[in-house]
C-alpha cells in the first residue's frame, strides 16, 4: 500500500482554503442521517464531538473516566499558542508555522503545520466566546507570555491551569449537545476494538467498566481522540489511566503507526522518591528562567538538598552553563534532559536515588529578593514543598527528566484519516504536527485545531462520498465476531492466574523503555531491549495475576489489558528507534553525534515519516515511508553552544 | 512507618458494605496517600484478596477524580485533594478510616468508588454559553476588566470533585453549582442566558436529590480549590432576580438552542 498524504496543491498559504472549497459537503438535512463515534473527550475529542453535534450529526462519545471533564488534557498547565500578534512583536501565521516545523527538527509535514498555525487564531476566539477566563491585562485585553524559549509572546494562559479551562470550555460545548440530544455520552466505558467491514471502519466494541458488559456500536465513521502513550514508560507526567489501547487495537486492524519512537522528555519534573512512585509531577519549564542547574564536581553519595547549601561555589558544576555558554540553563527540553542524564550516569546525581540534579534559586533570590521570586513562582514552590517536604526558598530544588508527551501516534493524512477509511485520529493520538519534538504550548493548540476546525470539514467529504446508506448495523456478523474476540481476550487474561501483579510487569517494561529507548539510544541497547521486552511479554501472558471477574468493576483487569498493549507497542518503539539511526528532536542516537557529542540529524537518509504496518501476532511489522518535502522552511542543524 | 487502615468494602451498588481492617508496616513518609493504597493493593493481590477500588487519574490535584472520606473529612486532614496528600501528614502507628463520599445523589458503585454523574447532568442543564463553533467575534473585541476576569477564574477553578457535597450535613451541591453560575454571571459572554442558566441548573440540582444549603460553610472549608461561599450568595441573587421575571423551566429539559 502506498501512503498518500493527500496534501493539496498550491502555495502553502492557500492549501487549506483551497482544500476546504474542494471538499464535498453534506446537505444540512442529511447530516442527521449520519452517525459518528468519537472515542475520547480530551481537548480533541470534546471539541470534535461538540462541533459535529452542532452541525447535526448523531454523535456517540466515549471516555473511561467517570466524566468527560476529567480527560488528561485537564492537567496541562502552561498555555496555548496562537498567532494573534496581539503584542505587536512580529508574530504571524508564517512565523508560528516556521517555528513549529523547526522546533520539530524538520520531521513534520509542512502543510499540516501551516494549517495548524492558520486556525490557531480561531481557537482563541472560540474559547473566549465560550467563557474561558484567560489571563487579561489591566486594560481588559488578553495577556500573553513567551513560552518554551519562543522569541515572541504568543502564549495565552489561564493561571497555571490552561488545560483545565480549555477542556472545561470544550466540555461545556459538549454538554450543550448532550442536552440537545445530538451527543450521547458513555462514561466509564472503554473501547477495546475497531470493527472494519469491507475495508471501512464501521464501529467499535466497548466494555462498560462498571458492569463489565461488552457492547457493539456502529457508525459511518470513527474518531480516535484517545491521547498519548507516554505511560509505556510506567512513570510519566501523564494521568494514570492514559494508555495506547484504542490506538493499538486500531493499529492491529490496519491503521499504520507513525514515528512510534518519538517521545518528549521534559527536564523539570520532581524526581522519583522510592519504589512506590506511581507517577511524576511536572514543574513548569519557566523555572529555568531563574533557577541554575548544577551537581557537585565530584560525586557525593546521597547528597541531600539541605547539605547542598554548604557546598562551595568552586566545587559545583553548573553543567548547562558550562557546556552551552550562550543558552545556559535555557537550552531546549531535550538538551537539558540529556545532560542531566549524563551527569547522573557519571555518578554525580544527587538525592537518595542519585537520579536528580539541583535547580537552585539562591542567586535569583539574592539578586531580585524573595518577594519577586515568590510572585513569579509562588505556586510552584508551594507545590514542590507539598510533594517533597523541602522548602525551595531555603534549599535548592531537585529535578529530573520525565516522559511527558508522545509525538508518535496513528499515521493520518491531511484529512486526519488513518490508513483505514472512515477511521480518524485527532490530538495526541495521531502522529501529529510536531515532528520529532513538540514546542511548549502547541499540543493544546493541535488538539483543539483538529477537533473544532479541521475534522468538521474533512469528515463531511468522506461521509458525502460514501452516502448515508453505506452503513453496517451492529447486528452484522463482523460485530459479533469482534465482540467474541474481545470477550475471549478478557477471559484469557483472567484465566492466567499467575503470581505477579500487573503493576510489576508495567514497572519492568517502563524501566526497559527508559533505559534503552529513552533520552539516549544505541543499536546495542535497543537490540538488548527488544529481547527483554519479548521475554517480559511471554512472562506476562504466563504469570500475571488478576483477581475478580469480568462482569464487575475490575481495575486490575482494565490495567492488564492496557499493559498487554503497551508490551506490544514497546517492541514497535524499539524497532522504530533501531531503524532511525539518526539523532533528531527528542530522539538522540548515540551513533549519530557530532565530535563534541551533540545531536546530528541525517536529512538525506531520514527526512521521512516512518509508518508501520501490523502484520500479525509476533510478526515483524512492515515499514512504509512518507517522504517529507520542505518547500518553505530551510533545513538547518540546531546549535545552542 | 506503620499504620492501621479501616476501609469501607462493598462489592457492588446493591450489596451491603462493611469496614475491614488492614495493617501496613512499610509506609514511607514520602508516599502520597494514593501510593499508600497502591502498596496495600499490591499486598492484597499477592495474598489473593481483591484490591480496594478507588477513583483517581491525574494524581496532580486537577482532574477531580480522586475522592475518599478520610478520618471524617473529605480528602483528609489538609485542604487539598487526596492525591496531593502525603503520608508525612499522618503519624506512625495511626489508625486511618477511609470511606467513600456519602450522599444519596452519589451512589456507591464499589468499595470507595461513587457515581458522580449527577454533577454532569447539572452542567448539561445549563452550564454553558450557547455558541457554535466558528462565527464568533475576535477575542479582543470582548474586553473584560482584569478584576472581573480574575474573579471568574477563581470560580472556574472548581474541579468537580464533590468534596463540598461530602462535607455538608445536608449533602448540598450549592458550592459546585454556584461556581459555574458565578463564572458565567460575571463574564459579559454569560449575560444573555444568565436567567435560564441559573434556573435550569438549580432545578436539576434539586431533581438530583442534593440537599438545601443552611450556611454552615463546611463546603468552603473542605474545598480543595478554595471556591468561596460568596459564590453561593451570588447564585442566590441570580436565582431570585431570575424568578421575578417570567421564565418557567422544568428539570431535565434540553439546553437553549
Ligand atoms: C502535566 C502535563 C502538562 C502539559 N502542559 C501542556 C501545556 O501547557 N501546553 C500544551 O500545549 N500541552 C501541554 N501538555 C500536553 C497536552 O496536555 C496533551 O497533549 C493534550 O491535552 C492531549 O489531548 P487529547 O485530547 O489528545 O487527549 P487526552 O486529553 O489525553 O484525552 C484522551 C481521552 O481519551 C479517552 N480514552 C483513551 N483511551 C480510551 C479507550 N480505550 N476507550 C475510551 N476512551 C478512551 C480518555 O478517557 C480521554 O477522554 C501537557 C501534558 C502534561 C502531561
Ligand atoms: S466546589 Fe470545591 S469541593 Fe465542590 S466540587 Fe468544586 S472543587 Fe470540589
Ligand atoms: S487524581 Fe486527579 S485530582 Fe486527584
Amino acid at each position: 500500500m502506498k501512503l498518500d498524504s493527500k496534501v493539496p496543491e498550491g502555495p502553502i498559504g492557500e492549501k487549506w482554503t483551497r482544500h476546504k472549497f474542494n471538499l464535498k459537503l453534506v446537505n444540512p438535512a442529511n447530516k442527521r442521517k449520519y452517525d459518528v463515534i468519537v472515542v475520547g473527550t480530551g481537548l480533541a475529542g470534546a471539541s470534535a464531538a461538540a462541533s459535529l453535534g452542532e452541525l447535526g450529526y448523531n454523535v456517540k462519545a466515549f471516555c473511561f473516566q467517570d466524566s468527560p471533564r476529567r480527560a488528561h488534557s485537564i492537567a496541562a498547565q502552561g498555555g496555548i499558542n496562537a498567532a494573534k500578534n496581539y503584542q505587536n512583536d512580529g508574530d504571524s501565521v508564517y512565523r508560528l508555522f516556521y517555528d513549529t516545523v523547526k522546533g520539530g527538527d524538520y520531521r513534520a509535514r509542512e502543510a499540516n503545520v501551516h494549517r495548524l498555525a492558520e486556525v490557531s487564531v480561531n481557537i482563541i476566539d472560540q474559547c473566549v466566546a465560550q467563557g474561558v477566563p484567560f489571563a487579561r491585562e489591566y486594560g481588559g485585553l488578553l495577556a500573553n507570555r513567551s513560552f518554551g524559549g519562543a522569541q515572541v509572546s504568543r502564549t495565552f494562559y489561564a493561571r497555571g491551569q490552561t488545560g483545565q479551562q480549555l477542556l472545561l470550555g470544550a466540555y461545556s460545548a459538549l454538554n450543550r449537545q448532550i442536552a440537545n440530544g445530538k451527543v450521547k455520552m458513555y462514561n466509564r466505558t472503554e473501547m477495546l476494538d475497531v470493527v472494519v467491514v469491507d475495508g471501512k471502519a464501521r464501529g467499535i466494541i466497548t466494555r462498560d467498566l462498571v458492569t463489565g458488559k461488552i457492547e457493539a456500536h456502529s457508525a459511518h465513521a470513527v474518531l480516535l481522540c484517545t491521547g498519548g502513550y507516554g505511560n509505556v514508560f510506567y512513570l510519566s507526567t501523564n494521568a494514570k489511566g492514559s494508555n495506547v489501547t484504542a490506538a493499538w487495537r486500531a493499529h492491529k486492524k490496519g491503521a499504520f503507526f507513525g514515528n512510534p519512537c518519538f517521545t518528549q522528555i521534559h527536564p523539570t519534573c520532581i524526581p522519583v522518591s522510592g519504589d512506590h512512585q506511581s507517577k511524576l509531577t511536572l514543574m513548569s519549564e519557566s523555572l529555568r528562567n531563574d533557577g541554575r542547574v548544577w551537581v557537585p564536581k565530584t560525586a557525593i553519595k546521597g547528597l541531600k538538598a539541605k547539605e547542598a547549601v554548604a557546598i562551595k561555589e568552586e566545587d559545583r558544576d553548573y553543567f548547562l552553563e558550562r557546556r552551552y555558554p550562550s543558552f545556559g540553563n535555557l537550552v531546549p527540553r531535550d538538551v537539558a534532559s540529556r545532560n542531566a542524564k549524563y551527569v547522573c550516569d557519571e555518578g554525580r546525581g544527587v538525592g537518595s536515588t542519585g537520579l536528580a540534579v539541583f535547580l537552585d534559586f539562591a542567586d535569583a533570590i539574592k539578586r531580585d529578593g524573595r518577594k519577586v521570586i515568590e510572585q513569579k513562582y509562588g505556586n510552584l514552590f508551594d507545590m514542590y514543598q507539598q510533594i517533597t517536604g523541602d522548602n525551595p526558598y531555603e534549599v535548592p530544588m531537585m529535578i529530573f527528566p520525565a516522559v511527558h508527551y508522545t509525538m508518535g501516534g496513528l499515521w493520518v493524512d491531511y484529512n486526519l484519516m488513518t490508513t483505514v477509511p472512515g477511521l480518524y485520529a485527532l490530538g495526541e493520538a495521531n502522529f501529529s504536527d510536531h515532528g520529532a519534538n513538540r514546542l511548549g504550548a502547541s499540543a493544546l493548540m493541535q488538539g483543539l485545531a483538529d477537533g473544532y476546525f479541521v475534522i468538521p470539514y474533512t469528515i463531511g467529504d468522506y461521509l458525502a462520498n460514501i452516502g448515508w446508506n453505506d452503513k453496517v448495523g451492529a447486528d452484522h456478523p463482523a460485530f459479533k465476531e469482534s465482540m467474541d474476540q474481545v470477550k475471549a481476550g478478557v477471559d484469557r487474561l483472567l484465566n492466567i492466574k499467575g503470581t505477579k501483579t500487573v503493576d510489576e510487569f508495567h514497572r519492568k517494561l517502563g524501566l526497559i523503555m527508559w533505559e534503552y529507548c529513552g533520552m539516549s539510544r544505541s543499536e546495542q541497547g535497543l537490540t538488548k531491549a527488544k529481547k527483554m521486552i519479548q521475554e517480559l511479554k511471554a512472562e506476562f501472558w504466563r504469570d500475571v495475576k488478576i483477581l475478580g471477574g469480568s462482569s464487575e468493576l475490575n481495575v486490575e483487569l482494565e490495567k492488564a489489558g492496557r499493559v498487554a498493549d503497551f508490551l506490544e507497542l514497546g517492541e514497535l518503539m524499539v524497532d522504530d528507534a533501531l531503524n532511525r539511526s539518526e539523532s533528531c528532536g527528542g530522539h538522540f542516537r548515540e551513533e549519530s553525534a557530532t565530535p563534541d557529542g551533540e545531536a546530528m540529524r541525517k536529512d538525506d537518509e531520514f527526512a521521512y515519516v516512518a509508518a508501520w504496518e501490523y502484520k500479525g501476532d509476533n510478526q515483524p511489522e512492515a515499514l512504509h515511508k512518507e517522504e517529507l518535502k520542505f518547500e518553505n522552511v530551510k533545513l538547518t542543524q540546531r546549535s545552542y553552544k | 512507618m506503620k499504620i492501621t487502615l479501616k476501609i469501607w468494602r462493598q462489592q457492588g451498588p446493591n450489596t451491603k458494605g462493611h469496614f475491614k481492617t488492614y495493617k501496613l508496616d512499610h509506609v514511607s513518609t514520602d508516599m502520597s496517600f494514593l501510593e499508600m493504597l497502591d502498596v496495600l493493593n499490591q499486598d492484597l493481590i499477592k495474598k489473593g484478596e481483591e484490591p480496594v477500588a478507588f477513583d483517581h487519574d491525574c494524581r496532580e490535584g486537577i482532574c477531580g477524580m480522586c475522592s475518599l472520606y478520610i478520618n471524617g473529612r473529605p480528602h483528609g486532614p489538609l485542604q487539598t485533594t487526596t492525591c496531593q496528600l502525603h503520608m508525612r501528614t499522618f503519624s506512625d502507628g495511626e489508625t486511618i478510616t477511609i470511606e467513600p463520599w456519602r450522599a444519596s445523589a452519589f451512589p456507591i458503585l464499589k468499595d470507595l468508588v461513587v457515581d458522580r454523574s449527577a454533577f454532569d447532568r447539572i452542567q448539561q442543564a445549563g452550564g454553558y454559553i450557547s455558541v457554535n463553533t466558528g462565527g464568533v467575534p475576535d477575542a479582543n473585541e470582548i474586553p473584560i476588566s482584569k478584576k472581573i476576569a480574575d474573579e471568574a477564574m477563581d470560580a472556574a477553578q472548581c474541579i468537580g470533585c464533590g468534596a463540598c457535597v461530602a462535607a455538608c450535613k445536608n449533602a448540598s451541591a450549592m458550592l459546585f453549582v454556584s461556581a459555574k453560575v458565578s463564572q458565567f454571571a460575571l463574564l459579559p459572554q454569560g449575560k444573555p442566558e444568565r436567567k435560564e442558566r441559573v434556573e435550569k441548573m438549580v432545578a436539576q440540582m434539586d431533581a438530583e436529590g442534593f440537599g438545601a444549603c443552611t450556611n454552615t460553610r463546611a463546603c468552603e472549608a473542605e474545598c480543595p480549590k478554595g471556591i468561596q461561599i460568596t459564590n453561593i450568595a451570588r447564585m442566590n441573587r441570580e436565582y431570585f432576580s431570575a424568578m421575578v421575571s417570567s421564565y418557567e423551566v422544568a428539570a431535565g429539559e434540553g439546553g437553549a438552542g
